[in-house]
C-alpha cells in the first residue's frame, strides 16, 4: 500500500489544483474543495463544538476561499493561506454567537397565530404581499437581500451566502437588523 | 467577470451539494499581483503626484530653510516613512496569508513623526498660536489634509479592494494611515510655520478623522470577503 503523502506533498497537490481552479479548471476545484473540507473541519473543530455550527463554519470558509481566490499567490505555500481564512472564519463565527448568545433568545412563541386577531403578532397584521414588499423596499439593500433570500425564498444560509455574495456571517446579521427595522416600521404603521 | 457564481436553481443543504455547486460554475480569475508590487505600484503613483505638487505650486524659498531644521527633517521623514509603511503592511494585510505583524510595520516611523512634532512644540513653549493668532493657518492644514486625503484614499482604497480583504479593519486603519501620512508628507512643503499645539491638534485631529472615516466605511469601501 503506498505511503499517505507528506504534508509537503499535499500542499503542492493542493497548490497545483488551485493554479487550475483559477484558471477556470472545475474538475481540479472539485478534487480541492473535497480534500480541503476535512483541513478545514480539523482547523474550525478548534473552535467550534457544536455539529450544525462546525459545518456552516466549513461552508462559510469553503465560500469565503471561493471568492478571494485570486489572491493566491503558486509561489506561497497554499495551507497558510487556507488556515489563515478558516481561523478568520471561526473568529467571526465565535463572535458571532457570542453576540446572539449575550443579547438574543430564542423565542419559541414567536411564530404561533392565536384565534383572537388582536393577540397575533405584528406579521398577521398585513393584508398583502404587496404590503409587505412595500415594506421590504424601504430596507437597506443588502439587509432586503438577506431578508429575501432566507426569509422568503427559504434559502439556506450557504446558497444565500452563494447567490448574494455576502458572507453567511454578514447574512444573519444582515437578517437579523432587517426583521429589527420591519419590526419598528410595522409599529409605525400600526400607529397611524 | 462576477466572482459569483449564478443564483441556485435547488436548495443547497450539505456542504457536498455546495462544493458541487461551486465548482459547476466555476469562472476563470485573474491572479492578483503580489502585496509587495502593488504597493511598489501605488507608491510611484503618489511620488508622481507629489513631485508634480511641489514642482508646481510649492515655493524652495518657503520649505528649504525648514528642512535645514534637523528636528523638522525629522518630522518629514518620519511622515514620509510612516505613509510607505502603512501602505506597504495594508497591502500586505488585504490578502488571508499576510502575517499580523505586519501591522507594527508604521509603528516606529509613526513614534518618529509624533515625537518630532511634539518636541517642536515643546521647543516652541507649547505656545498655542501661530502667526496668524491661535487658530491661525492650522485650519487650512486640516483641510489640506482632508481633501488631499479623500482621492487619494478613493484610489487606494479602489486597488486593496481588489484583494476583497478577509479581515477589513487593520487594511482599511492601514490604509488611512497611509493616505493621511502621504497627505501630511506632501503639506511639509506648504507649511510656513514651525507647529504650535494648536496646530499639531489639528493634524492629529485630520489624520484621525481620516482613519476613523475609513475603519467606519470598511466593508463597502473594501468589498470584504
Amino acid at each position: 500500500m503506498a505511503n499517505p503523502p507528506t504534508a509537503l506533498e499535499q500542499d503542492r497537490a493542493w497548490a497545483l489544483l488551485m493554479v487550475a481552479a483559477q484558471a477556470g479548471d472545475g474538475v481540479a476545484y472539485d478534487r480541492l474543495l473535497r480534500g480541503v473540507t476535512p483541513f478545514i473541519r480539523a482547523l474550525a473543530r478548534r473552535h467550534c463544538r457544536n455539529p450544525s455550527d462546525l459545518e456552516e463554519l466549513v461552508q462559510d470558509t469553503l465560500l469565503t476561499l471561493h471568492r478571494v481566490r485570486h489572491t493566491y499567490d503558486p509561489g506561497r505555500p497554499f495551507s497558510p493561506w487556507l488556515a489563515a481564512i478558516a481561523s478568520r472564519r471561526s473568529i467571526d463565527g465565535l463572535r458571532r454567537r457570542l453576540r446572539l448568545a449575550r443579547y438574543e433568545v430564542a423565542d419559541a412563541t414567536a411564530h404561533e397565530t392565536f384565534v383572537d386577531a388582536a393577540a397575533n403578532n405584528d406579521v398577521e397584521q398585513l393584508r398583502s404581499a404587496e404590503e409587505v414588499g412595500d415594506l421590504l423596499r424601504l430596507l437597506p439593500a443588502r439587509q432586503r437581500q438577506a431578508l429575501e433570500a432566507l426569509k422568503l425564498k427559504e434559502m439556506s444560509l450557504a446558497e444565500a451566502s452563494v447567490a448574494s455574495g455576502q458572507s453567511v456571517g454578514a447574512l444573519k446579521v444582515n437578517s437579523h437588523r432587517a426583521l429589527k427595522a420591519l419590526r419598528a416600521l410595522f409599529q409605525e404603521r400600526n400607529e397611524r | 467577470m462576477s466572482d459569483e457564481p449564478p443564483g441556485l436553481d435547488m436548495v443547497v443543504t450539505s456542504t457536498d451539494q455546495l462544493i458541487a455547486q461551486l465548482a459547476g460554475n466555476l469562472a476563470p480569475v485573474r491572479r492578483l499581483r503580489s502585496p509587495a508590487r502593488r504597493a511598489l505600484l501605488w507608491l510611484g503613483l503618489c511620488i508622481a503626484l507629489g513631485i508634480a505638487l511641489v514642482l508646481r505650486f510649492a515655493h524652495p524659498a518657503l520649505f528649504m530653510p525648514r528642512f535645514a531644521v534637523p528636528r523638522i527633517a525629522l518630522e518629514t521623514i518620519g511622515t514620509a516613512l510612516t505613509a510607505i509603511t502603512a501602505t506597504l503592511a495594508a497591502f500586505e494585510l488585504s490578502v488571508p496569508d499576510g502575517s499580523p505583524r505586519w501591522i507594527w510595520l508604521p509603528a516606529p516611523s509613526l513614534l518618529l513623526w509624533l515625537a518630532a512634532s511634539g518636541l517642536g512644540c515643546l521647543q516652541n513653549g507649547f505656545s498655542l498660536g501661530g502667526p496668524g493668532g491661535l487658530i491661525g493657518d492650522s485650519g487650512g492644514c486640516f483641510g489640506f489634509i482632508l481633501v488631499f486625503s479623500v482621492p487619494l484614499g478613493a484610489g487606494l482604497f479602489w486597488l486593496l479592494r481588489r484583494a476583497r480583504p478577509i479581515d477589513p479593519l487593520p487594511v482599511a486603519a492601514l490604509g488611512t494611515l497611509a493616505v493621511a501620512a502621504t497627505a501630511a508628507f506632501v503639506l511639509q512643503f506648504f507649511h510656513g510655520f514651525d507647529v504650535t499645539v494648536i496646530d499639531l491638534a489639528f493634524h492629529l485631529a485630520a489624520v484621525g478623522l481620516i482613519v476613523l472615516a475609513g475603519t467606519v466605511l470598511r466593508r463597502p469601501l473594501l468589498d470584504a470577503a
